[in-house]
């Protein structure tokens, strides 16, 4: 392979002036993580609203939660950062498009907000799967009981529902951290975007995306085992991962 | 026994000379005889370099040098055909997919600098520019130093986002530098008002400014980045029979004055898909260039 | 700002959009979908397969794949594939493989990780005594699968192979990144060199999302139909 290596470029200074090129990764990692986690916020708040309005007796509130699914899982995540970042600005009053475009960090807000919501989704579905699986009695003896529908849901639906669903949420957090790579696009500097960066400004190529590679394997590991971890914690007595 | 032997000798010589004349052909030129094909790889918005016109086809100046450096090879060759296959880069994606051999010729607006002599080859110069920022009238910024604290825009993995970011830090601009993915999506990010600015070279900057809804809108700056530095047509490095049969091409088209006619068609006549005219006669750097071709990196080579 | 939307530049534009932007995104869609699902259920075969080592090689790629972004992925493939093949034909230059192709074997190696686990999932929900009855009847193991085994984890995970293919459909809108003219890397072009962001991104947003609602209606429908005969 007719390719020159240097494996010292992580140790030369980057051009930006803040240090070598492994700092430049890393920052890009920090961002990574960053915008994975806000995402992850915006994704556990709306996909719970809409994964318990789909579970809810009432017909608009299944119907309106089924829309919301359909609607944010049936376009590219590309093609929706698009419409937040290129389109929604140009649709808003002149004054709210132009605050809207020169705040500060545009692309950090814009990723997290439309990965954020592409993955509440996904989490609503998640959601009103693990309530689903609740044994129908759970549900009448908190009626029986004389709790509200909140109350219900609140005390006795919820609490189960998210220990179930732990191992599947776990990968959907992993997804959100890959999904922040799309907000390169929108140009969001995060790992991956560092990394083309880095092959750039020092056309090395192959270097840059290993090392890249590899911070994206760890970050697996980590939240892996931490999860594994958080699910022995939480585990129900009596369900499969509960012993 | 005698007489088949020198058979024998003469059969081996002949085979050896056979062998001989085949390895004369080596790299990009061995590939192109092999294959037939040649590919080119070209730009989406490098107006008037390598464009895409109304049916998405790529045209343009470095496009026509390309086709002319195709003709020189498919002769080089004595090939009675040779297809010509065109793969879209952009500015982040030009080198390494050069290097892969994806490509065999880009043809755009690459500057052509020390520090990329390192990783792959140019032939002969085709323009002159120098990097400076296009952005509205009515933000009113006169000065490098103006654009302090606000929102910048350049195109990812070129020489100008990198002398951007060079003098961000070095002047303590603290701009925060945008990187977009092609020129034309960086100079839609200043007029939607996303960026102040779009530091990019200036040829390439009035081309879209001369294109844009409303030209009057926008000024570019006088201040500049860089020196003009010189563009080149890229090559794969280390490859001398095919720099030769390129350089030679290129050469001979600058010099015979069809450069020149090339460079008219674009840059002072009604170009599509627009019917934009760029008005911008040939300057005297590049008219001695012509003359004289260099493939030089160093701007100063050509004054 | 509706009142200047402008409808034209689209209907312009929808020979290239379609002719050569959808062609391009539903070839991709369905060969990847074609050799992702070969090659993700011999990944299943292999750690399914009692060879210990076969298995954790397997496991190892799968992890590998679903543990990185799909555009790193991406760039990694468009960058190394001709490298990959100089390697395999001991060739002295890197092999020119074009960015459809390119785009093509990316997709088939990283959806391969996806398809896989849904086949061993299909796999493992054929009842043991299957493969045994086909190896008491003198099936050889290829035999077995071929005929008793696959074709049944096939039926039964069809839903979900299809539901994986519109995510594939979806992804491959990624490929924008390489400047490949996919039908949105085709939308925005027409949107760059226009100007009209808004009409072009917003015509794409209802393309992808009617296409995608139809099929996932459809595959809805066919789950039914599959529940009902099981």
């Amino acid at each position: 392979m007719n390719y020159h290596w240097n494996w010292q470029i992580f140790f030369e200074p980057n051009p930006t002036g803040s240090g070598t090129y492994l700092d430049m990764l890393l920052s890009g990692l920090a961002l990574t993580i960053k915008t994975a986690l806000t995402a992850w916020i915006i994704a556990l708040v709306f996909g719970s609203v809409v994964g318990v309005l789909r579970t809810l007796p009432s017909k608009v509130a299944g119907w309106i939660g089924f829309c919301y699914v359909e609607f944010f899982r049936n376009m590219p995540l590309l093609v929706q950062l698009f419409l937040w970042f290129f389109v929604l600005p140009e649709l808003l009053p002149r004054a709210a498009g132009l605050w809207l475009k020169q705040m500060p960090n545009a692309p950090f807000w814009t990723a997290s907000i439309g990965v954020g919501l592409f993955m509440s989704a996904r989490v609503a579905v998640q959601l009103a799967a693990g309530i689903a699986s609740l044994p129908r009695g759970q549900k009448q003896a908190a009626t029986a009981l004389g709790l509200t529908t909140a109350q219900t849901y609140r005390y006795v639906l919820l609490p189960m529902a998210y220990r179930i669903i732990l191992p599947p949420l776990t990968s959907e957090f992993l997804n959100t951290v890959k999904n922040t790579a799309v907000a390169i696009t929108i140009g969001l500097i995060e790992l991956t975007g560092q990394a083309r960066a880095m092959q750039e400004f020092s056309f090395q190529v192959f270097e840059a995306f290993t090392a890249a590679t590899i911070m994206y394997l760890l970050v697996n590991i980590v939240v892996v085992t931490g999860m594994r971890f958080l699910e022995r914690k939480v585990a129900i007595p009596g369900y499969i991962a509960g012993k | 026994m005698k007489r088949l032997l020198s058979i024998g000798f003469a059969l081996a010589a002949a085979l050896g000379a056979a062998e001989a004349g085949a390895q004369e052909l080596t790299g990009t030129l061995k590939n192109i005889k092999e294959t037939g094909t040649i590919t080119l790889g070209h730009r989406d918005s490098s107006i008037p370099f390598s464009y895409l016109d109304d049916n998405q086809k790529p045209i343009g100046y470095a496009m026509d040098i390309c086709y002319k450096i195709v003709d020189a090879v498919k002769k080089e060759l004595k090939l009675d055909k040779l297809e010509v296959k065109l793969n879209p880069v952009t500015s982040s994606t030009r080198i390494p997919l050069l290097a892969n051999g994806t490509i065999d010729l880009e043809c755009g607006s690459t500057t052509n600098n020390a520090e990329r002599q390192k990783q792959i080859s140019f032939t002969n110069t085709h323009f002159l520019t120098a990097s400076r920022y296009v952005s509205k009238k009515s933000s009113k910024l006169n000065s490098i130093d103006d654009l302090k604290g606000k929102a910048v825009v350049s195109t990812a993995g070129t020489t100008n986002i990198k002398q951007l970011t060079e003098a961000n830090a070095a002047r303590g601009l603290n701009v925060n530098i945008i990187p977009a993915k092609d020129h034309a999506e960086a100079f839609l990010m200043v007029e939607t008002d996303r960026a102040v600015a779009f530091v990019m070279d200036d040829i390439l900057l009035a081309s879209l400014v001369a294109g844009s809804k409303t030209p009057d809108n926008y000024v570019i700056s006088k201040d500049a980045f860089s020196k003009p530095e010189p563009y080149g047509i890229m090559l794969r490095k280390d490859d001398p029979a095919f720099k030769k049969v390129v350089d030679a091409a290129t050469a001979a088209l600058y010099t015979g004055g069809e450069g020149q006619k090339i460079y008219d068609k674009w840059f002072t006549q009604k170009i599509p898909p627009k019917g934009l005219n760029l008005n911008t006669p040939i300057a005297a750097e590049l008219k001695n260039e012509f003359a004289k071709p260099s493939d030089s990196p160093d701007p100063d080579s050509y004054k | 700002m509706l009142g200047s939307f402008d409808f034209d530049v689209i209907r312009r534009s929808l020979p290239y959009l379609f002719v050569d932007g959808m062609t391009f995104t539903l070839t991709l869609t369905a060969l990847s979908a074609l050799g992702g699902l070969v090659f993700g259920t011999l990944i299943a075969l292999m750690r399914l397969s009692g060879f210990k080592l076969l298995g954790r090689i397997a496991g190892l790629y799968v992890d590998f794949m679903r543990s990185l972004p799909l555009v790193l992925v991406i760039f990694w493939f468009y960058f190394l594939v001709p490298y990959i093949g100089q390697w395999l034909t001991g060739a002295s230059r890197p092999i020119s493989v074009g960015a459809f192709a390119s785009s093509l074997i990316t997709f088939i190696m990283f959806e391969a990780a996806y398809f896989s686990e849904i086949m061993r999932a299909g796999i493992q929900s054929i009842s043991r005594g299957q493969p045994a009855a086909a190896s008491a009847l003198g099936l050889t193991y290829a035999q077995s699968m071929r005929y008793v085994v696959l074709p049944q984890a096939f039926r039964n995970m069809l839903p979900v192979l299809l539901t994986q293919t519109i995510v594939l459909f979806q992804d491959t809108s990624l490929v924008y990144v390489l400047s490949i003219p996919d039908f949105l890397g085709a939308a925005s072009k027409v949107a760059q060199r226009d100007g009209r962001l808004v009409e072009m991104y917003l015509f794409a947003a209802v393309v992808y999302f009617t296409i995608s609602c139809l099929a996932s209606f459809g595959v809805r429908r066919l789950q039914a139909r599959i529940a009902i005969v099981r």
